[in-house]
């Protein structure tokens, strides 16, 4: 692929730490804006005075509850699925050394989704603190994916095999989409109304909880992502190449695996499989600020944060009152965008 | 003094679906002994298949032998971290494929990985290094240009440049002129040459050009089926009765007055031994 490097095209000479700088202002600043914009714009119109006014209380405050209740919520979860979705598209691409990849490829949301549609149509009700029943199963069958999937990489008992995990994880995704259909056909009209909602994705996560549930794991992530920019650019370069540069590469490729899909395992519990964020926006900013993973990680995550709730934003508010499912928004801009990326690399 | 020192090691490439040793392996490598002395520039000669690119994976660690040791400047590479040994040893392999659009600088500064922290980014330093071996390799013009669209014989010098940034004293190099026309093949072999004698960076070089290991290398380890069938100073070596074990194929060796080295001139193929050689594959 010949990446059009948009903003600056002397990107090469700059020192690495001036670019990183720079673009982490810019994205950052375009993250938090976003975030402080999108609770204020909606299908009702609510005065911000108002909804921080302590004087008026609460159960009678229309403004704080559309505030603090629906929007406030909605963007927060947005921007964490956001930037974990697309942090974990930019780690599955390198390690992977396919552009083409996503957290989805490997099977962990189909994984996530057989097991919420199991706990769905079996009408689990387990609550455990901030967790309730549907996040849980499905956290617990991407888990179970992300095994299978390990295991299967590594059963010929030498060193994982990126081939073999790709190739593992994709027949791994059709077969679980083959099970969730067919669970499907056996459900009742209401339990299969509400797994088709779970699968198109959907950010109204129903308050603070679910999010402070999540978070943990999504920081756990993060951290380990942190130990991976500099592996990335060499790993996707090579395998063979790395090593040779110092890289321990199954080390690396290993916590490159487990982070990612401990990333995806908790975005899509926390707001289903919310597609293409984790190919439009690495692709996107990559034409930004070229490929350096340890500027593509860090800005992948701001920009996919500012997308998804950007994208929230239009779901909610295009067709108002009624709401479009987010995913259907991010599929909509992100199918054609992939279509193009594929036509354009043939 | 020696370097790079292999013992006696055997390497096997395991066949689909067996998990046991020995049982269903196609040995590439079978008890491979080389010495590799500081500051010689050893050629490694062999026909297809016969194990080049797996003892030069051997050689760099990253794989491991199955039986015998590799040592460097004395230090087995078994105890040794990946970062260690890349701190003292590139690898310059036969192709790169990067999975991204990086830019020829970018490409040229991870050869500075092993010698930064964890989280450690590269300062002016590191960019002199890089600059200095994007020079030495004449493709300082290059650095902003993105690597895929470079013409191969650009390429492979990137890639050296690469491995020189890595500042090692071994230097491994993995066919360097085979995509390369014939300019191109001179201009690497002198770049290799001078690396050698200016910089003494010791270099063990796998290749098919009969002439151009005769140009450069100082001694040549001959494989043949994954075993060592002769290892001695290069005009020893490359004998007719050498080229004609090693590929079945007749050839005039003689010393060249003005190229100032032995040159090889292939007169046939058409040896029974080749030709069975051939039906078996």
């Amino acid at each position: 692929m010949n990446h059009a490097v948009l903003l600056d095209r002397t990107h090469a000479t700059r020192p690495i730490r001036t670019r990183l700088t720079m673009t982490l202002a810019v994205f950052g600043s375009l993250a938090v804006v976003t975030c402080l914009l999108a609770p204020l714009v909606g299908s009702t119109h609510i005065s911000l005075a108002r909804a921080f006014d302590r004087s008026i209380p609460f159960s009678e405050n229309v403004d704080a509850q559309i505030f603090f209740v629906a929007r406030l919520p909605r963007v927060m979860a947005g921007a964490l699925v956001g930037a974990t979705l697309a942090a974990a598209g930019v780690v599955f691409q390198a390690m992977l050394r396919n552009p083409l990849a996503t957290p989805f490829t490997l099977g962990v949301s189909a994984g996530a989704s057989l097991a919420a549609m199991l706990a769905i149509i079996f009408g689990a009700t387990l609550t455990i603190g901030p967790f309730s029943a549907v996040p849980m199963a499905s956290f617990a069958g991407a888990t179970m994916a992300t095994g299978i999937v390990y295991w299967l990489a590594t059963a010929s008992g030498r060193a994982m095999s990126t081939s073999v995990l790709l190739l593992a994880g994709v027949t791994l995704n059709s077969f679980f989409s083959a099970l969730i259909m067919f669970a499907q056909y056996l459900a009742d009209f209401a339990q299969v109304y509400r797994a088709a909602r779970w699968l198109m994705g959907d950010l109204d996560v129903g308050g603070f909880d679910p999010i402070v549930g999540a978070v943990p794991f999504v920081v756990a992530a993060f951290a380990l992502f942190a130990l991976l920019p500099s592996s990335l650019n060499l790993l996707s370069v090579g395998a063979d190449a790395a090593a040779a540069r110092g890289v321990d590469v199954a080390r690396a490729q290993r916590l490159a695996f487990f982070s990612a899909s401990l990333a995806t395992s908790a975005a899509v519990s926390l707001a289903g499989p919310i597609g293409f964020i984790g190919i439009v926006v690495p692709h996107l900013v990559r034409l930004l600020v070229g490929v350096d993973h340890r500027i593509v990680l860090p800005a992948s995550a701001l920009f996919g944060a500012a997308f998804l709730v950007a994208c929230d934003l239009v779901a909610r508010t295009v067709i108002a009152p009624v709401e479009i499912p987010v995913g259907v928004v991010t599929a909509l801009i992100g199918g054609p965008f992939f279509l193009w990326l594929l036509v354009r690399k043939g | 003094m020696l370097t790079l020192n292999a013992q006696d090691i055997t390497y096997g490439y395991r066949r689909h679906g067996s998990r046991d040793a020995g049982a269903g392996e196609d040995f590439a490598l079978r008890g491979v002994s080389a010495a590799i002395p500081r500051g010689s520039l050893t050629g490694l000669l062999g026909p297809n298949g016969c194990g080049k690119t797996t003892l030069l994976k051997l050689l760099s660690g990253v794989l491991q032998p199955e039986q015998g040791t590799v040592t460097l400047d004395g230090q087995p590479l078994s105890g040794l971290p990946r970062r260690a040994i890349a701190r003292r040893l590139a690898v310059v392999p036969q192709e790169t494929h990067p999975a991204f659009d990086y830019t020829v600088m970018e490409m040229v500064l991870m050869g500075r990985h092993p010698h930064l922290g964890p989280f450690q980014l590269e300062g002016p330093a590191d960019l002199a290094i890089a600059r200095e071996a994007l020079a030495s390799t004449g493709t300082a013009h290059l650095a902003e240009r993105p690597y895929m669209t470079l013409s191969g014989g650009e390429k492979q010098r990137v890639v050296i440049a690469g491995a020189l940034a890595q500042a090692p004293d071994v230097l491994l190099l993995d066919e360097p002129t085979a995509s390369l026309d014939l300019g191109y093949q001179l201009e690497v072999a002198s770049l290799l040459s001078h690396l050698n004698r200016e910089r003494s960076v010791t270099m063990v070089l796998a290749t098919h050009d009969l002439n151009l290991a005769a140009s450069l290398c100082d001694s040549l380890v001959l494989l043949r089926q994954g075993r060592v069938l002769a290892h001695g100073p290069t005009t020893e070596v490359l004998t007719a009765a050498m080229v004609q074990q090693l590929y079945g194929v007749d050839a005039e060796v003689s010393f060249h007055e003005r190229a100032g080295h032995v040159t090889v001139v292939p007169l046939s193929t058409g040896t029974p031994e080749r030709g069975s050689l051939r039906a078996r594959r």
